[in-house]
């Protein structure tokens, strides 16, 4: 396969039905696009006894049927799918915007962030809210967007010990990420605020509010402002 | 339409068909069945498609009121299910007259049970399928499990009916197996040789924490020889992850849809039923197999669950 087209691809059996597709062994904006543009192509054309795409920050795993294709016989299928990559444009990423009211009850871990980085509470929230993020994929559960581009200062290790609760909106940090919890799951993040948007709402067209490729600003609310943004 | 009235909902009882494909691009997992092969069984013995809407009983079963009759079949693990007075026997049709109760128990064998309704549970669709997904409480009955109280309503016949029930060689195929096959999982070799051979040879005690997102091991932790951090990678239906404190997990129907720990092994297709029916405290084995040999298996197993002579009329 000519690399200079589609680059650097590794295939890697995940079960006896499902294929992982590597684009690289790093995140980086590149492998990005080539992950967004595979979901183009498998929107737009298909493949039949394909069953479900988890993409992710450089990889994309392949459920299919396996009583139709064995590992090889995707793989192929999958080298001419690749070779179109090169010649696909994707659309201009759509500018998103979450409201967030930060701090206090709406974000506990805030005030232990600004300190492990030793800055103010609200140097952190500048710092955080002055970033444009993109949406690498969404996974874990419904509606949850793994958005990458934390500035370096703010990367924080995530909780030693998990929280069995995360209301709904909580706006995390961990490491160099950052993302909002759609529902009240356990999670390791640090939470430092929180949003009045719906992140997954089954009866919205579009029901995860972001989509891969997205870019993504945080829009510092004050609590009242919160509060009427919510009951809207 | 008829319905069924829930006069106690057991411990965990969901509505579940054959689960959501294709939006894990949105995060969401298939959930469905944990036991898919139970129910898709159950669902043909009262005449429904394979994919119908039933109810999935967790380790204890429920009682439920039939005001207007219905055609039922149990299967899966055998709850002791009783209709009024009289014994059910598991694997076969029922004819449940007007008024009459069905009541579960305690399970006798495995961790579900599948009550399967001709006509199918009728509940809105959520991304084309009724099944309850737990964790975000979407889809199925509202979203969550039933309550007493609830009632739920039952779609429309398909056909009539004889007795069925499920042939004896079908059954035997498919009783619980204590060693569950896997093939090597996309960082099988982050581990030592030693490691995968030690996790293939020792047994594993199912964790009271495990659900229905995934079944906790506990039992010699596995060591990682690759110590680096994994970048978050989709993972598939039944992958074997290993956390950083060594104890691994099974990631089943209601899993994350991406995860970041490095998978050992994944449980083969044609045993991926087994695991719906692991009970806590359960001890577990697993050998390793080839993807070759793991396929041909789906194969077989598929071509006997399609011959008509699975179901007995």
């Amino acid at each position: 396969m000519p690399t200079s087209i589609t680059g650097e691809v590794r295939f890697q059996p995940a079960s006896d039905q499902s294929l992982l597709v590597y684009f690289g062994e790093q995140i980086t904006l590149s492998a990005h696009e080539r992950v967004r543009k595979l979901l183009r192509l498998f929107e737009s054309d298909p493949i039949a006894g394909v069953r479900n795409i988890h993409p992710a920050y450089s990889s994309v795993l392949i459920d299919f049927d396996a009583r139709k294709y064995s590992h090889d016989q995707l793989e192929e299928v999958l080298r001419a799918y690749l070779g179109r990559l090169g010649s696909l444009r994707l659309s201009e990423p759509r500018q998103m915007e979450i409201p967030t009211c930060y701090g206090g009850e709406y974000g506990p871990d805030l005030d232990d962030v600004a300190r492990l980085h030793k800055m103010t509470p609200n140097q952190a929230v500048e710092l955080h809210s002055s970033a444009t993020y993109v949406v690498y994929f969404l996974g874990f559960v419904p509606g949850f967007a793994y958005l990458g581009g934390l500035p370096e200062s703010l990367a924080t290790p995530r909780l030693d010990s998990p929280r069995r609760n995360t209301p709904p909106g909580s706006v995390g940090i961990t490491d160099n990420q950052t993302g909002v919890y759609p529902f009240d799951t356990p999670g390791g993040w640090r939470l430092i605020g929180r949003t009045p948007i719906a992140m997954f709402r089954p009866d919205r067209d579009n029901m995860s509010y972001l989509a891969i490729g997205d870019r993504v600003r945080f829009t510092p609310i004050s609590a009242a402002r919160f509060a009427a943004l919510k009951s809207a | 339409m008829s319905f069924i009235r829930v006069e106690s909902p057991g411990l965990l009882t969901t509505v579940q068909d054959l689960g959501r494909d294709g939006f894990g691009t949105i995060g969401v997992s298939p959930s469905g069945a944990a036991d898919a092969i139970s129910l898709r069984l159950g669902n043909r013995l009262v005449g429904n498609v394979e994919s119908a809407a039933a109810l999935e009983m967790t380790l204890l079963g429920g009682t439920f009121i039939f005001p207007e009759g219905a055609i039922v079949a149990l299967t899966g693990s055998d709850f002791g299910a009783v209709l009024d007075d009289a014994a059910v026997a598991p694997g076969t049709s029922i004819r449940v007259r007007p008024g009459q109760t069905i009541r579960l128990g305690p399970t006798r064998s495995g961790a579900r049970c599948y009550l399967c309704v001709q006509g199918g549970i009728a509940v809105p669709r959520f991304l084309g399928s009724a099944s309850t997904h737990l964790l975000s409480g979407l889809g199925g009955f509202q979203g969550r499990a039933l309550r007493k109280g609830d009632v739920l309503q039952i779609g429309p016949p398909i056909q009539p009916l004889h007795r069925t029930s499920i042939a004896p060689k079908v059954a035997e195929q498919f009783l619980r197996r204590d060693v569950l096959r896997v093939t090597r999982g996309p960082q099988a070799d982050w581990f030592d040789e030693s490691s995968l051979r030690e996790f293939c040879s020792s047994t594993y005690r199912v964790g009271e924490q495990s659900n229905r997102m995934g079944i906790r091991l506990e039992g010699p932790s596995i060591s990682q020889s690759k110590v680096t951090s994994m970048i978050t990678e989709g993972v598939s239906l039944g992958a074997i992850q290993v956390p950083s404190g060594g104890s691994p997990i099974i990631l089943f129907v209601e899993q994350q849809t991406t995860g970041g720990y490095p998978k050992i092994a994944n449980v083969i297709s044609a045993d991926l039923h087994c695991v719906g029916q692991l009970r806590p405290r359960d001890e577990v084995r697993f050998e390793l197999v080839t993807f070759e040999a793991a396929r041909s298996w789906l194969i077989e197993q598929e071509r006997m669950l399609a011959s008509p002579e699975s179901i007995l009329e």
